[in-house]
């Protein structure tokens, strides 16, 4: 590992310093860099850094941190309550309509998991009640629609699709009807991946948008992203509004700092990470279970409880 | 429009990830201090150069300017890229070539574009006279094998395939067969995305390695990695363990004509010179270009 755990950085920089005697507040300095440097290398992006650094420094200094016989694990007690705030309460939970059906987007860049997502999040839905749609409206990847149809038939789940010669908004108005004959009231519509500069593809998404009125449009972000998360997510967010984040493959050994930074810059809840390729492997997001992995610290909360 | 300009097009959005943001800092500046140095610093962090590695190109820059007594900010930009060039290394891109046929395996975590790439790859060489053959071992992923037939079609290439479930290696066993029969001069096998970090689907990876290497000597005579350019500091760790396991002889970088700066290959390279052979660039055929640092690192520059 590149970076070996931040507490026990934390706390040989702190032996180190009190050797000296007395911490001082360049000493809180001296400790901030290395929680800079284990955000950078969770790939948090370096703005969101910044102030987050910055606002950590100005606790870790108003509080008794200095004069504490555990500094390090008072500052890393500090800097992961704060790493759990940015990323928000647990809020795992689609807006539903009113009047069924409810629509759900996905949308994002090419290879996120959109359509693994679509199908995970159909068969966590049902389990809770509901009688889902997947919609077939990514016209233009290879082998899309055959994808989504072959995850649907493995779920016993529906899929509405219309060939790749129409186009999104016919098929997904096509598919709010049917689902409303058939009494099916989640309508999950899958997209094509595209990248948030190409202002044709995002026209579409804006003019799917338009016609469907969905409750809820996810964007869908692989959890190994580095530093462009945040502009991604921003210009998707921008465009369309967006409801929710899904963070994909974090059953790997990604930190998943692009969840803080998405959640820090857009505001935006994340409310699903996927944790597999198997169709079971959604779950809601846990804000302080992140915090510790962005932190990259297993050992953290034993030594936490120990302060 | 030429090779190069073709490129500095579709690196356009990483000039403007790091290289504006350098010019941006440098100039109006008077004096090179510090502060300049930390906002440097920042940039190529933003870049997803990584930490340590830009700690490094810092450290080096620094004692540069001390070494050359340099006063004036606006030389730091040359001095940089400089160093990032040197970084990224002057290997020649071409692949390792053996057999025939020569076997290329392509191997990555999921979604980078391992199946798009072999369609782009089969395209490149085929329109350069070459026999090519693709074998069909993503056996896991749904519709994979449909994918890779769509791209077959496209580009005018059989496809080796066995049912959705069936055992990989055995798919890159016939397609190595088929290929020797039909005396082509390339196979390139598709796999399935699999997370580094999970066991027993790198030993998977190994199978098929040993599987070809036990029919032909010397194959897979590469074994191309596919990164996401997108991707963060995970990619390092994605490198190695791809590395230890399969023994990567070049990667693959892809979706450069995002907002993706792609600066990890610097610390990939830093760390475990393994040299990338190939951008990827956009989703049709034409768009993979063979990688030249120099080139790489000019047209990010200039
Ligand atoms: N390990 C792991 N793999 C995942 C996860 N979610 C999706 N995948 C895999 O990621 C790859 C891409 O998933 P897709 O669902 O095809 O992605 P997409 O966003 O629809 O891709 P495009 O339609 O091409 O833009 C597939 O190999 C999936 O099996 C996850 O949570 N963990
Ligand atoms: N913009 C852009 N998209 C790309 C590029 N290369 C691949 N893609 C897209 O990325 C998505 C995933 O590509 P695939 O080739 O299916 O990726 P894979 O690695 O084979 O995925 P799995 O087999 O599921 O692991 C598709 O939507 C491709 O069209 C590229 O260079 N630029
Ligand atoms: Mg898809
Ligand atoms: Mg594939």
């Amino acid at each position: 590992m590149i970076f070996a755990g931040l507490a026990e950085k934390l706390q040989e920089t702190f032996r180190r310093l009190k050797s000296k005697g007395r911490l001082t507040e360049a000493d809180v300095d001296e400790a901030m860099k290395e929680v800079r440097r284990a955000l950078l290398a969770a790939d948090v992006n370096f703005q969101v850094v910044k102030s987050f650094v910055a606002r950590v420094k100005e606790r870790a200094v108003g509080q008794d941190v200095l004069s504490s016989l555990t500094p390090a694990q008072q500052v890393i007690k500090i800097v992961r309550e704060e790493l759990a705030g940015l990323m928000g309460g647990t809020q795992s939970k689609l807006n539903m309509a009113p009047k069924p059906p409810t629509v759900v987007m996905m949308v994002g860049l090419h290879g996120a998991g959109k359509t693994t997502t679509a199908a995970k999040l159909a068969n966590l839905m049902r389990k809770q009640g509901r009688r889902p749609l997947l919609v077939a409206c990514d016209v233009y990847r290879p082998a899309a629609i055959k994808q989504l149809q072959v995850l649907g038939e493995q779920l016993d789940i529906p899929v509405f699709s219309m060939g790749d010669r129409h186009t999104p908004v016919d098929i997904a108005r096509a598919a709010v009807e049917h689902a409303t004959r058939q009494g099916r009231d989640l309508v999950i519509i899958d997209t094509a991946g595209r990248l948030e500069i190409n202002e044709e593809m995002m026209a579409e998404l804006e003019e799917l948008k338009a016609a469907l009125r969905p409750h809820e449009i996810l964007l869908v972000v692989d959890a190994m992203t580095g530093q462009v998360a945040v502009n991604i997510a921003e210009t998707f967010n921008k465009r369309l509004g967006l409801d929710g984040v899904v963070l994909t493959k974090l059953d790997g050994d990604t930190r998943g700092g692009a969840a803080l930074s998405i959640k820090a810059v857009t505001g935006c809840p994340i409310k699903f990470v996927g944790v597999g390729e198997k169709l079971d492997a959604l779950e809601p997001f846990h804000p302080d279970r992140m915090a510790d992995r962005i932190l990259g610290m297993g050992d953290v909360l034993t030594l936490i409880e120990k302060a | 429009m030429g090779f190069f300009n073709r490129l500095k097009e579709s690196l356009s959005k990483t000039r403007q990830g790091l290289v504006e943001k350098i010019e941006n800092l440098i100039t109006g500046r008077q004096v090179i201090d510090e502060s300049l140095y930390e906002e440097l610093e920042e940039a190529l962090i933003g870049a997803d150069v990584g930490v340590e590695t830009s700690l490094e190109l810092m450290e080096t820059l620094r004692r540069r300017v001390k070494e050359q007594k340099l006063r004036d900010p606006a030389r730091l930009k040359p001095l940089l890229q400089e160093l990032i060039t040197d970084e990224l290394g002057t290997g020649d891109s071409s692949l390792n070539r053996g057999g025939p046929p020569t076997v290329i395996l392509v191997v990555g975590v999921n979604g980078v574009g391992k199946t798009t790439t072999i369609g782009k790859l089969a395209y490149y060489y085929k329109t350069r006279g070459e026999r090519v053959l693709l074998g069909a071992a993503d056996t896991f992923r749904a519709a994979a094998i449909d994918q890779l037939e769509i791209w077959g079609r496209r580009v005018g290439v059989d496809v080796i395939k066995h049912r959705e479930g069936s055992d990989p290696a055995a798919v890159a066993y016939d397609a190595l067969q088929a290929a020797r029969a039909r005396k082509m001069d390339m196979l390139i096998i598709d796999t399935a995305g699999r997370l580094h970090t999970k066991s027993n689907l790198m030993e998977e990876l190994k199978k098929i390695r040993r599987v070809l290497g036990r029919e032909l000597s010397g194959a897979p005579h590469e074994v191309l990695l596919v990164l996401d350019a997108t991707t963060g500091q995970n990619a390092i760790s994605q490198a190695r363990l791809f590395s230890e396991a399969t023994g990567v002889t070049g990667i693959v970088l892809t979706k450069l004509d995002g907002t993706a700066r792609g600066g990890v290959i610097i610390g990939i390279r830093r760390m475990l010179n393994i040299p990338v052979k190939f951008i990827g660039i956009g989703e049709g055929v034409e768009d993979l270009q063979p990688f030249n640092p120099q080139e790489f690192a000019a047209a990010l520059f200039d």
